[in-house]
């Protein structure tokens, strides 16, 4: 690809985070095959042979060594980035949970993908949505040009000092990983400036200065204050996600939040929605308008932290929300991005209702008609002025 | 012609046709198997087969025996699950270098040590075909994968050595280019008590043979044929001769190592019948491993005259 592109380019979502990496340039990449992210580190290997980039790479023989190595490379002081999905991430789970409590500013790609069983290669959030609680940050992204975006802000605000925690990104699998789409690229020194040198804290590398990293210190240590400390940098971070996303504004002009509203100023029903369908249902939006139907959606962009504060605020004049979740947590009273709006709107006065929805697992289609469905269930709850129940609404769910 | 439709009753003819790429040797090895599971007059309620992830473990997906499509390397944790439940069933593995030696590698070594009845049926390709022709550990060092466009650094297992080795006591390889060869050995490999494991060498002209030569379907297929070469021949040749060759065959069966489920039904016996009567058993020391057929040296690695001392090809990139 060449460094520097005045308009648009055509590239897959695996592409452009590649590309993101190239300019990033990290000292280690660890990772293992697993559609549909494999060409991320299958591009990146490329460039590694080919001398464009200074990285250490390192194949691996599973996702567990992947995260494993990637730990090693980042307390021994090293910037360092992976990517995975579904099987992948799962396989990742316990040192997910080890990265983020050592400290270590890695950043992974995610590209979304259904969870086994049975065996589905296709797009939904199981996977992410299983490692929410693992300490780690995560951003999720629409489109291309917010897959390579987030990507390059991820390592800013990893590697901040009041964060200092790992960050991972994600993108629609196959939707916006294999399909074609539109990329500005930034000039690579521009990304060099943004991005700036790695800063190592107590790397194990530093021979002068021995630290042991993540040792039992028994039943009286210090586990339950770390955790603590865990939690304060999540609080931190929601102003430094914030200021890397000013920054980043600066120097192109695309501006991100920690959330992102459409046409939700004036809105009496919204939708809630992760990933690549919210292009699906901003169009839904423009054509409900266009009939006089006060409809909104909100973008959701940072999922962990989860800026609860900002939901509440931007939705508590509407009446009904209907949360659009791509993926489920068996048993719970919705999915994850339901029960976390619901719980962000319980201070309101008045409560707006918030009804769950859930859509697209293991790459089922959701087309306009399905989210205008939804919106229809929104807006005739609206229009009674009752309480409708609680229970999972199915967007295309096979009836026979 | 009647030996295939006698072998359709073991498939989702509905699913087919399957998804391999023209040329894949997998299609081969199953076809065998299924031979293989027809000539022994295995039944459907007793034949569980078992699948990991990529291309090979495909495979019970178009199975219409007991089949579990299970997860990326886990395949064999499940077979062992299912074998200990039920000994009674006859359970077969089918996985991949991938599946088999990387992500599941530890199953694997672990698999053959505990000498469990199980069959295990490795298709080597030496790439990870599904995901695009990544570095596996079976690929020879030298060659090209995506993860490696300029050629592997790193040294590859001979997975045959590393069964025996690891305990498994019948190891068996064959090639897809040799299909009755291949068949046979999975027959005995199925009638063996204890755990079998047998390497099928498979071409992958898509992804693997894109990038290494020789390309091409046939003469992938004529280049296995050509490099391969018995057991019985390659004992009596020095490791020179066998740079670069095949050994097929059987490399190694011990038809009286102690096989695992046998050895838990009779502590479970022993334990029942009372710990009061039950003597200890006395502490003996391992009986010595049944010494090899043949034991032919490791041949070089293939491409081995291409390397340098830090395994790079001296020659340029594609």
């Amino acid at each position: 690809m060449a460094e520097t592109h005045a308009g648009p380019i055509a590239v897959t979502g695996n592409e452009a985070v590649a590309e993101a990496m190239r300019q990033i340039n990290p000292d280690v990449v660890c990772a293992y095959p697993i559609t549909p992210q494999t060409e991320v580190v299958q591009l990146y290997a490329q460039m590694v042979a080919d001398g464009a980039v200074d990285t250490e790479f390192v194949t691996v023989e599973s996702e567990h060594s992947a995260m494993s190595a990637a730990i090693g490379a980042a307390a021994g002081g090293a910037r360092t980035m992976t990517a995975t999905s579904s099987q992948g991430f799962a396989l990742m789970w316990e040192l997910l949970y080890v990265a983020a409590s050592y400290r270590l500013p890695i950043v992974m790609t995610t590209v979304n993908r259904a969870l086994s069983g049975p065996i589905n290669i296709h797009c939904d959030h199981s996977d992410t949505m299983g490692g929410r609680d693992s300490g780690w940050l995560q951003i999720y992204g629409e489109n291309h040009q917010q897959a390579y975006d987030n990507c390059l802000q991820s390592v800013r605000i990893a590697e901040h000092m009041d964060v200092r925690t790992p960050v991972m990104h994600m993108y629609d699998g196959y939707v916006i990983s294999g399909a074609i789409g539109p990329l500005v690229i930034l000039q690579d020194e521009k990304v060099r400036d943004f991005i700036g040198p790695f800063k190592a804290i107590n790397p194990m590398l530093d021979v002068e200065h021995p630290v042991t990293v993540g040792p039992f210190d028994g039943l009286h240590g210090w586990y339950f204050e770390h955790k603590v400390a865990q939690n304060r940098a999540m609080d931190r971070s929601f102003k430094v996600i914030q200021d890397v996303a000013d920054e980043f504004a600066e120097i192109t002009g695309r501006h991100y939040g920690l959330l992102e509203p459409y046409r939700l100023d004036d809105a009496e029903i919204a939708i809630v929605v992760i990933g690549s369908t919210a292009g699906t249902t901003r169009m839904v939006v423009d054509k409900l308008r266009a009939r006089g139907v006060k409809a909104g959606m909100v973008r959701v962009r940072v999922f962990r932290p989860f800026p609860h504060e900002a939901y509440a605020k931007a939705l508590e004049h509407v009446k009904v929300v209907g949360v659009m979740d791509r993926a489920d947590s068996f048993g719970a009273q919705g999915g994850p991005l339901f029960l976390e709006i619901r719980a962000a709107l319980y201070d309101s006065d008045p409560r707006p209702q918030v009804l769950p929805f859930v859509y697209g697992l293991g790459g089922r289609d959701i087309f306009p008609d399905n989210i205008e469905q939804a919106f229809a269930v929104l807006e005739e709850t609206a229009r009674s002025g009752k309480r409708a129940t609680s229970e999972r609404r199915y967007l295309n769910l096979r009836k026979d | 012609m009647s030996e295939v439709l006698d072998i359709e009753q073991f498939l989702h003819t509905e699913r087919l046709p399957h998804i391999w790429c023209p040329g894949c040797g997998n299609g081969i090895v199953t076809g065998a198997f299924l031979r293989a599971v027809l000539d022994l007059g295995l039944v459907r309620e007793k034949t569980v087969v078992v699948g990991g992830i990529g291309c090979s473990s495909r495979a019970v997906g178009y199975i219409d025996l007991g089949t579990v499509h299970s997860i990326h390397g886990r395949a064999l944790a499940f077979a062992t699950g299912i074998k200990m439940a039920r000994p009674d069933f006859t359970v077969v593995v089918l996985t991949g270098d991938g599946d088999g030696a990387a992500i599941g590698g530890n199953h694997f070594i672990h698999a053959c040590r505990r000498n469990i009845d199980i069959t295990c049926i490795l298709f080597n390709n030496q790439t990870y075909g599904m995901t695009g022709g990544q570095v596996s550990p079976t690929m020879d060092p030298g060659d090209r994968g995506t993860t490696a466009p300029y050629g592997s650094i790193e040294p590859s297992f001979d997975l045959c050595r590393l069964a025996e080795a690891a305990g498994a006591s019948f190891v068996a390889r064959g090639i897809a280019a040799n299909i009755r060869p291949l068949e046979r050995l999975i027959k005995q490999g199925i009638q063996h008590k204890g755990f079998s494991f047998i390497e099928a060498v498979v071409p992958c002209p898509t992804e693997y043979g894109k990038r290494n030569p020789p390309a091409g379907v046939i003469a992938m297929l004529d280049d296995t044929k050509a490099r391969s070469i018995s057991v019985t021949a390659a004992a009596k040749m020095t490791p020179d001769e066998l740079r670069d060759k095949i050994v097929t065959g059987i490399l190694y069966e011990d038809d009286e190592a102690p096989e695992f489920q046998s050895a838990y039904a009779a502590i479970v016996e022993r334990a029942q019948a009372g710990a009061a009567e039950a003597p200890a058993r006395p502490k003996q020391p391992a009986a010595p491993r049944k010494p090899r057929k043949t034991a032919p040296e490791r041949p070089p690695a293939r491409n081995g005259e291409a390397a340098d001392a830090s395994g790079l090809p001296l020659e340029g990139g594609e």
